[in-house]
Formats: structure tokens, C-alpha cells, sequence
């Protein structure tokens, strides 16, 4: 009897197969960009990894991009996809006697990869210690807010630190859509495409080489670089991860230009090439001076290399 | 046989006008103690160098100090008096590095002469392992292509020859410490310059 009444009491009868199955497919949907018919939004819906895209796949990425950004920016920008060279894997040198802590390859940076002024993002840190202080792996007595008349300070040196291009990279490996990777010339990059911002790779970087956008990068239009690549110093969104990329779209040429901070660099302090070369700035540097990597006991074997030359 | 005796003589005069020739450079090299000019080395790797940073108006040097007679005392200057010798002072004076017979040249101690443009051969005869990683290209600044033309400086692009030590800078502002950072709406406010731009514009002012 009762269980009659209850039968009666429901309007319709379901199971719990078909409900679990209409929530499955009702939560999915909310994912779904219904609001928008913009045909872009549904085609970066789609969008294959990077990796997987084959050469058409990736141009009609770029075009659509390249839209998106002209719609966006009201400016014309040249996205570059291109691949790593064949024999070249890059390494950095950075003189650590020599440098004076200017900052000037921090806003060289910050101009030539479109980091966001606001709210800001710096990829390099330069690092003022005091002479005589522990400093190699302890960074705690550093400090990043030095600003005095004039650099040297007396008494002080200057360690700047930006990604170590890693060969074992920790922050590839936490990533859980493998939006970042390492390429083959040693280059660790993030598809921001690909990035859902769940700040893993951050937590696991040892050199705190990684940065998020809380908010939608800000930039002067007049200071936009318009030269970009896709894997490197294209504009980015809101809520995902970036990185130092050795100026991918300035290195992967041949020839390819220096990187922007090596450029600036009124020392000479900054050295970068290719690690495979014998006859390379940055094997000379290795083979001839007294180099050490940061944190060097974590294994993750940096290619940033910190050298004194005298 | 006629063919002979003339090839004969002919090497003889040979021998003896290369003989001639030989003697009259040598006398000619012990009259004016000349020495031959700076070889180039093969290291010196083949990268364009810009020209060496004149002050303005001041070279060539010949032009005032043709007529000048060389004076080798150390002495108040009534001339340049802008330079101030910072640079091993005590054991140096003018013509330990400029020539005093041709101003237009430098000249090493083994009394090579040296020209401007490749002055980093004086600089090296003392700074010989700074000199040997600056052709290695790792002392000093390098631009251009990492795998392709690499432009070099001279030393005295960087360092003035009479104060060498290198002049301190103003450093650029420090990022914004994570407190002080605020949430702004994307559209409302001012988007904050790049404080690099105005420095490279400074700086281009001054090298005008």
C-alpha cells in the first residue's frame, strides 16, 4: 500500500541510470559557448594540443588568432610558429662579477615579450645581496626592492634570476594538461591556449621563474611588440601561466638575434648559444670559468649558467 | 750558350737588386726606427666594430699637434683639461700610449703603432686575459645574431681610457611589492610606461 502511494505521488518515474546520465550531459553542456555564435570562440573550443596540429591545422590557428588579436588590439600582428633549430640546444651565462643590478634587462624584457604592465609582471628578478651574506640557495636575506641613486651599491652585489631552461624541468611534469613542455632546442614553453591557470607549475618552480595573470593584461598600445611567436610573447588572457622563453621569437631565427636582455645589458654580463657548439660564447664560458647553476642539488640541471670572469 | 750567360746575369742583377733593396729598407728602418705595424691577429674574429667615440671636433689630433713639439714631462695640461688620469697614474703619462711623433696614432710599449679603430691592441698589451675573452666574446658587450653577425665594441665604448673604471647607473624602479599592488577594472585607469623608453631616449639625446 504505501508503496503504491509513493508511485502515485511522482509525476514521472526515472531511474537512476538515465538521471546520472542527463546530469552528465546537462553539466557538459554548460561548458559548452552557447551564448556565443561567434564562429572563433567555437573553433578555440576545438583547438587540437599543439603538438597533435599539423601545418594547416596550426595556420588556420595562427589566422584565427591573428584576428582575435587585430579585433581585439586594433593592431596587425605577425604570429610565428617556428620550430627549433636542428642541432641547437640553448644555454644562457650570466656573469655575476660583473653585473651592477641596473634592471635595465628587466624592462628590456618586459618590452619585448608584451609582459603586462598592470597589473605588472617582471620575468626577471634582479636579486641585491650583501657581501658576505649566504647567498647561493638562500635567498631569504635578498632582496628585489633595492633602489638606490646608483647601482653598484657599495658593499653589494647582483644576482639575476629568471627561468633556468631546466633539462628536468618540475614544472613540466605537474602540469596536468600539458600545456607546458620542453622543446627539443631546450626551450620549456606554455600554450596559453592550453593553460587552464591551475598554478601547479608555479608551486613546483624552484627559481619562482613562473607568472600568472590574476588579470587581463595591460599594456600602452604604442608599447605593444607586434612581432610574436606562438609559444612565446604573444599577447596573453587572463588566468594562465608565462614564462622567460629565451626570446623564442628572436632566437629561433637563423640568424637569430640575441635575446632582449642580453641586448641591453650595458655590462656585457649576459651571454647566451648554442650548448652544442664547441665554438659558442656560452661553451667557452663553461669550459674556461668558474660556472655554478642555482639550487643545483634539486636535479633539475638548469642551462642558465652563473659565471665569474674574474 | 748566348741564352744561358744572359739568364745568368739576369738572376745575378736579380739577386743583387733584391740584395739593394733589403739594404736600403733596413737603413731606411734604422734611420727613422720604424717598426712595422700592428699584424692583424687571426683571432681577432672578423665582426664589425663601430668607429671609436671621439670627443666632438677633436680628431684628427695632427691637426693642432703638428706643430706642437712633444713634451714627455708630467704636467698641469692647459689643453684637455677634461681628462683626468685615473688609470695607473702613477706609472704612466700621454705619450706612454699616444704616439708623440704621429698623434693620429696610439703606440705600444714594444713601439708598434696602433691605430684608433684597433686600439684594443694597446688595451691588450697589458689586460692580456681580458683581451683574450673579449675575442672569445665573452668580456664586453656583444649584439646582433647569436649564430650569425655579431657587432663588437672597441673597450673604450665602455670604458673612458683615462678613468676606465666603469661609471655607476641609476637603476630602474623596483617591481611592485605584492601589498601595494591593487585591483584596477581592465578598463579604468592609466596604463603605467615603460620607464626603459624614456632612459633609451636620454641616452640617444646624449649620443647626439
Amino acid at each position: 500500500m504505501p508503496n503504491k502511494s509513493n508511485k502515485d505521488n511522482c509525476a514521472r518515474t526515472i531511474n537512476r541510470r538515465s538521471f546520472l546520465k542527463g546530469t552528465a550531459l546537462g553539466l557538459g553542456s554548460l561548458a559548452v559557448p552557447f551564448g556565443t555564435s561567434d564562429a572563433s570562440t567555437w573553433e578555440a573550443f576545438f583547438q587540437k594540443h599543439f603538438k597533435e596540429m599539423n601545418e594547416s591545422e596550426l595556420q588556420s590557428v595562427i589566422t584565427r588568432l591573428e584576428e582575435e588579436y587585430a579585433r581585439e588590439y586594433d593592431m596587425n600582428f605577425n604570429i610565428k610558429a617556428t620550430g627549433p633549430i636542428p642541432g641547437v640546444k640553448f644555454g644562457y651565462g650570466l656573469d655575476v662579477s660583473r653585473c651592477i643590478g641596473c634592471r635595465r634587462c628587466v624592462y628590456a624584457c618586459v618590452q619585448e615579450n608584451n609582459q603586462s604592465r598592470e597589473p605588472q609582471i617582471h620575468w626577471i628578478s634582479v636579486l641585491e645581496f650583501e657581501k658576505g651574506e649566504k647567498w647561493v640557495n638562500i635567498f631569504e636575506e635578498a632582496t628585489k626592492y633595492y633602489n638606490p641613486h646608483a647601482v653598484p651599491e657599495e658593499g653589494h652585489f647582483y644576482m639575476p634570476i629568471q627561468c633556468q631552461q631546466c633539462e628536468n624541468p618540475p614544472c613540466v611534469k605537474v602540469c596536468p594538461t600539458k600545456a607546458t613542455w620542453q622543446e627539443r632546442d631546450g626551450i620549456t614553453v606554455v600554450d596559453y591556449n592550453w593553460c587552464i591557470g591551475c598554478r601547479y607549475c608555479m608551486a613546483a618552480c624552484p627559481y619562482g621563474a613562473r607568472h600568472f595573470n590574476w588579470a587581463k593584461p595591460r599594456i600602452k598600445k604604442k608599447e605593444i611588440n607586434t612581432e610574436v611567436h606562438y609559444l612565446g610573447n604573444r599577447p596573453r588572457y587572463k588566468g594562465v601561466v608565462e614564462k622567460c622563453t629565451f626570446c623564442i621569437q628572436r632566437t629561433r631565427e637563423n640568424p637569430g638575434r640575441y635575446p632582449a636582455c642580453v641586448e641591453i645589458c650595458p655590462v656585457g654580463a649576459r651571454k647566451f648559444g648554442n650548448l652544442l657548439d664547441p665554438e659558442s660564447e656560452i661553451r667557452y664560458c663553461i669550459e674556461h670559468k668558474r660556472v655554478f647553476r642555482l639550487k643545483e642539488d634539486l636535479n633539475t640541471s638548469p642551462k642558465f649558467y652563473y659565471f665569474f670572469a674574474t | 750558350m748566348k741564352s744561358v750567360i744572359l739568364d745568368i746575369s739576369r738572376s745575378l742583377n736579380g739577386k743583387l737588386n733584391s740584395l739593394l733593396i733589403k739594404l736600403l729598407i733596413f737603413t731606411a728602418m734604422v734611420m727613422f726606427s720604424y717598426l712595422p705595424p700592428a699584424v692583424a691577429e687571426d683571432d681577432i674574429p672578423d665582426y664589425f666594430v663601430p668607429p671609436p667615440p671621439f670627443s666632438e671636433d677633436i680628431f684628427p689630433c695632427s691637426e693642432c699637434h703638428a706643430d706642437i713639439v712633444p713634451d714627455e714631462t708630467r704636467r698641469e695640461l692647459d689643453f684637455h683639461e677634461d681628462i683626468v688620469l685615473k688609470h695607473a697614474e702613477e706609472q704612466r703619462w700621454c705619450l706612454d700610449c699616444h704616439n708623440p711623433n704621429d698623434r693620429d696614432k696610439l703606440r705600444s710599449a714594444s713601439g708598434q703603432l696602433i691605430s684608433f679603430e684597433e686600439s684594443y691592441y694597446l688595451c691588450g698589451q697589458c689586460h692580456g686575459t681580458i683581451f683574450r675573452d673579449w675575442k672569445a666574446g665573452v668580456h664586453g658587450k656583444r649584439t646582433g645574431m647569436w649564430n650569425g653577425k655579431k657587432q663588437y665594441r672597441l673597450c673604450v665604448h665602455c670604458h673612458n681610457p683615462h678613468q676606465p673604471r666603469f661609471k655607476p647607473l641609476a637603476p630602474l624602479p623596483p617591481p611592485v611589492r605584492p601589498e601595494d599592488m591593487k585591483y584596477t577594472k581592465s578598463t579604468s585607469g592609466e596604463v603605467p610606461k615603460n620607464p626603459l623608453n624614456s632612459i633609451i631616449k636620454s641616452e640617444r639625446k646624449h649620443a647626439k
